[in-house]
């Protein structure tokens, strides 16, 4: 089988949309809540500089959220044209999981967006804010069922096989609540927060930088020190449990990402090394004795299988899983660091004096994505050569579409996926470049007959 | 049972879908021929808040269809692969232009997303209805799965479908902004609205007389007995609707030229109901063939049940919060 032909483009292609697409979802996740609970301050405290945050940031949301949509759109229509005999097989199982998305997420974010990035003339703050919280809650609702979703093809619980080899639905509790879903679910929502955190963060540093700490500015620069404070610890408990799960149930897996191609009592950690799967070891290691033992079986000499174990068939490719993992993992230990001098630094009064922070926090701007795309290639390049683990190989998913139409297809999504999101990317940072304005919004009780949304920076007063 | 309850709701989705991204699409194609800022402004903005929700219907028909009917998920997908991926493509341009066009940071930088605009939303229709025309003509399946060649979907029949949608839409979109603005914009649109109306009326006439021409089935279900029972008031009530429509226009009303078009392609989805049932992909799955297990299809049904009354409620609420005419002046920025 060469490198590109038919079954090669489609995973290409799958790949490249879903990684595009969960970048935007991640945003409108944690960017939803963020604006929430701005809303809710400005209720509650009548401090007009969670106001003016709120209209700040409902620009890169609404931006984020529209291109999140139509990467989307495109996601439910690929199971079909690239991987229709998956569909064909599990659609039964899946699909209606899917369909629930639909009816109880899509819609409730797309009936209130409306309201939320343009009504807050006509329906006034209070109905306003039910709609900024009823969005939020849609965002999470998705990401609830989109991951189970994704958490029974890891590891699928409560379906049967039909004679003409369909999977059929047994139980639905056991498939929306499979064995992996109640960690998974928590440390995707912790993560799409944290990449928020890590930009809301970005964006405070740079203007504190420039000299424009505004009220506004060292807000959401707290803020979002607040929250990788609290989030990063949490993260890394949740993928520790995460961990452990994946351990019982795709053991392989957890060899991969260690790097472990021998069984170990007593296994080492390896921090670096070059994985080959020629000579079936790991390159220049840097290790730290019994330490994998001990963090993947709580226990100094515990046992750990390696890849050997399994036949070279049924093993992922390790060294993508390798380092993605060490890229999420190395990440999630820099952010804690920095929600740490943050809190430390904000003991001594310093938090908006320190410059080093400051650059701390700018350089991990793009820190949360990064971790959330390698904790993604690691969960499903560690999947292979199976997208049902176990269950369906990915070579039995694929359509009858043939290469030349995938090669002109990915083409085509590649240019225009670069030229479109780029071009949105570019406007997201020249929004983020310029600081929060006193009265972003103008004030709220102004009659308004058209969808107007907030005026650009060029109207509002310095 | 169950297949056919769901068979009407999909339809009923992807109705839902054609009428009011049909609108939205066609406001898009509209934007070719008007070329001033500020009635792009007005446009765009008449639909700036609701075209997320119109567009989710269409996540319903393929994710419903996914949940409920995959094989023809899976047949159809792949057979109609370069008109669905064409679709997908040009809908992205079409929806990031709502927020795009008002960031650019140049004027070079607003048309070109105006273009996208534009162009994104005629490629899109144009692309649906050669989706309409492809699945229409017969989509030839092995074993389940797609046996068909690359370019099976192609053929004047398809083709004359893309066009009848472009049209169709632009029909829509243009009694659309009847309703909802006025001053000059309301006076041209009223113009477009004639031709198209008629360009419109001319085009389903003609796909309507070649549709039952594909397969023997199909002219069996509109001329034999009974179903001639069944399809002759279509095209009375269609002639009816023109009659109304053109009325309305004549009287310059506001809203009755929006709901006479709406009621054709109400009427033409009948008509397409009564050539396909109870096939689902012609010609040879029919709904039972393409249906899930009973315990997935009760299991959606559920949700649907409860889920898409409250759907359509809030949905109501979000127009209505939008109502009234969309005045120039009032930016969006
Ligand atoms: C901000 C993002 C982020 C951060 C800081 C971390 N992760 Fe993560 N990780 C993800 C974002 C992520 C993710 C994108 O959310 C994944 C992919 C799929 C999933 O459910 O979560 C994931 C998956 C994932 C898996 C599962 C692989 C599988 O599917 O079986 C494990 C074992 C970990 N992570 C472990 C960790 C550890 C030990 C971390 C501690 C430092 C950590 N993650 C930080
Ligand atoms: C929760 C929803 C998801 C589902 C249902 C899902 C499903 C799938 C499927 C069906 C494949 C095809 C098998 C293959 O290409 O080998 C795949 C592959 C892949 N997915 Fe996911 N995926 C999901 C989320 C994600 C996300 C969010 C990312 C990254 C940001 C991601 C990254 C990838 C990559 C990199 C591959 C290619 C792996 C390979 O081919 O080696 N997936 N996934
Ligand atoms: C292959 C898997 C996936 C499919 C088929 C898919 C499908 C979609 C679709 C169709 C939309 C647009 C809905 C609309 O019209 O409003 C969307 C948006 C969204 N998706 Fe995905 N999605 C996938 C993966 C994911 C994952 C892994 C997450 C996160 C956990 C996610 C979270 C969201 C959210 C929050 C939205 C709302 C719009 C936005 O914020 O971007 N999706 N998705």
């Amino acid at each position: 089988m060469s490198t590109w032909d038919g079954f090669h483009l489609a995973r290409a292609q799958f790949a490249f949309t879903i990684m595009a697409h969960i970048i935007f979802p991640a945003l409108s996740i944690g960017l939803a809540s963020y604006l929430a609970v701005l809303e809710g301050l400005w209720l509650r405290t009548g401090r007009t500089v969670y106001l003016d945050l709120f209209h700040y940031w409902l620009k890169p949301f609404s931006l984020a959220f529209g291109m999140g949509v139509v990467s989307g759109v495109v996601m439910s229509y690929q199971f079909g044209t690239n991987w229709s005999s998956f569909a064909d097989k599990t659609g039964a199982v899946i699909g209606p999981l899917m369909g629930y998305e639909v009816l109880s997420a899509f819609f409730l974010e797309a009936g209130f967006l409306g309201v939320m990035l343009f009504g807050m003339k006509r329906v006034g703050p209070r109905l306003h804010f039910a709609a900024t919280c009823i969005v939020a809650v849609g965002t999470l609702i998705s990401a609830f069922w989109i991951l189970a979703v994704n958490s029974w093809m890891q590891t699928p619980a409560g379906f049967t096989i039909g004679p003409d080899g369909r999977l059929l639905p047994a139980s639905w509790w056991q498939i929306i609540f499979n064995p992996s879903f109640p960690v998974r679910f928590p440390h995707m929502v912790l993560a799409a927060y944290l990449s928020v955190a890590c930009i809301v963060g970005a964006t405070g540093a740079w203007h504190l930088l420039r000299g424009r700490g505004s009220p506004a500015v060292q807000t959401m620069f707290s803020m979002a020190l607040w929250m990788a404070a609290l989030a990063a610890p949490a993260q890394i408990f949740m993928g520790d449990l995460h961990g452990l799960n994946t351990l019982q149930h795709q053991p392989v897996k957890v060899a991969a990402m260690e790097g472990h191609y021998d069984s170990h009592d007593g296994a080492p950690l390896i921090l670096f090394g070059f994985p080959d799967d020629k000579t079936q070891r790991v390159d220049d290691a840097l290790e730290i004795p019994n330490l994998s033992s001990l963090i993947l079986t709580h226990s100094w000499n515990g046992h750990v299988r390696g890849l050997k174990e399994w036949p070279p068939q049924d093993r992922p490719p390790v060294a993508v899983v390798f380092w993605a993992f060490r890229v999420m993992v190395g990440l999630g230990f820099a952010m804690l660091g920095l929600g740490v001098a943050g809190l430390w630094l904000r003991w001594r009064g310093r938090l908006f004096t320190t410059r080093p922070l400051h650059w701390a926090a700018l350089a991990l701007g793009p820190a949360g994505l990064t971790a959330l795309l390698a904790g993604w290639v690691t969960t499903e390049v560690g999947r292979q050569p199976y997208t049902v683990y176990g269950v369906l190989r990915t070579v039995d998913s694929v359509s009858p579409v043939g290469a030349p139409g995938l090669a002109v297809s990915l083409t085509a999504f590649v240019l225009v996926y670069l030229t479109v999101f780029g071009a949105g990317i570019l406007m997201l940072l020249r929004l983020l470049a310029s600081p929060p304005q006193a009265n972003e919004a103008g004030p709220p009780p102004q009659p308004s007959h058209a969808a107007g949304i907030t005026p650009g920076p060029a109207l509002a007063a310095e | 049972m169950l297949p056919v309850i769901w068979a009407a709701l999909i339809a009923f989705a992807v109705l839902a879908y054609v009428v009011l991204d049909g609108f939205d699409l066609g406001v898009g194609i509209l934007f070719a021929v008007e070329r001033e800022d500020v009635s792009r402004d007005v446009m765009v903005n008449s639909v700036a808040p609701v075209w997320d929700g119109n567009e989710t219907w269409l996540v319903l028909g393929g994710g419903g269809l996914f949940a409920v009917f995959p094989l023809a998920y899976a047949t159809i997908m792949p057979a109609l692969y370069p008109a669905i991926i064409g679709m997908l493509l040009a809908l992205v341009f079409r929806g990031v232009a709502f927020e795009f066009r008002f960031r650019a940071a140049t004027r070079t930088g607003r048309r070109l997303w105006d273009i996208s605009f534009a162009a994104g939303s005629t490629v899109a229709a144009f692309c649906q209805g050669l989706t309409l025309g492809g699945l229409l003509q017969g989509i030839h399946v092995v074993n389940r799965a797609y046996a068909g060649g690359w370019w099976d979907w192609l053929s004047s029949f398809s083709v004359l479908c893309g066009v009848a949608l472009v049209i169709g839409y632009a029909l829509l979109g243009a009694t659309w902004l009847i309703w909802r603005t006025d001053g000059a914009l309301q006076t041209r649109c009223r113009g477009y609205a004639k031709a198209l109306g008629a360009a419109t009326l001319g085009l389903i006439i003609v796909v309507s007389l070649w549709t039952p021409m594909l397969h023997p089935e199909f002219e069996a279900r509109w001329f034999g007995w009974p179903g001639i029972l069944l399809t002759s008031p279509v095209p009375i009530l269609v002639a009816l609707l023109a009659w109304r429509g053109w009325l309305g226009l004549a009287h310059q009303e506001h809203r009755s030229p929006f709901l006479c078009a709406l009621g054709w392609f109400v009427l033409c989805f009948a008509g397409l109901g009564i050539s396909m049932f109870p096939l689902m992909v012609p010609p040879s799955i029919d709904i039972w063939q393409a249906a899930a297990p009973p315990s997935s299809q009760a299991f959606l049904l559920v949700g649907a049940a409860v889920l898409v009354p409250i759907i359509l409620a809030y949905t109501g609420y979000a127009y209505w919060v939008f109502r009234g005419k969309v005045v120039p002046g009032v930016h969006y920025h």
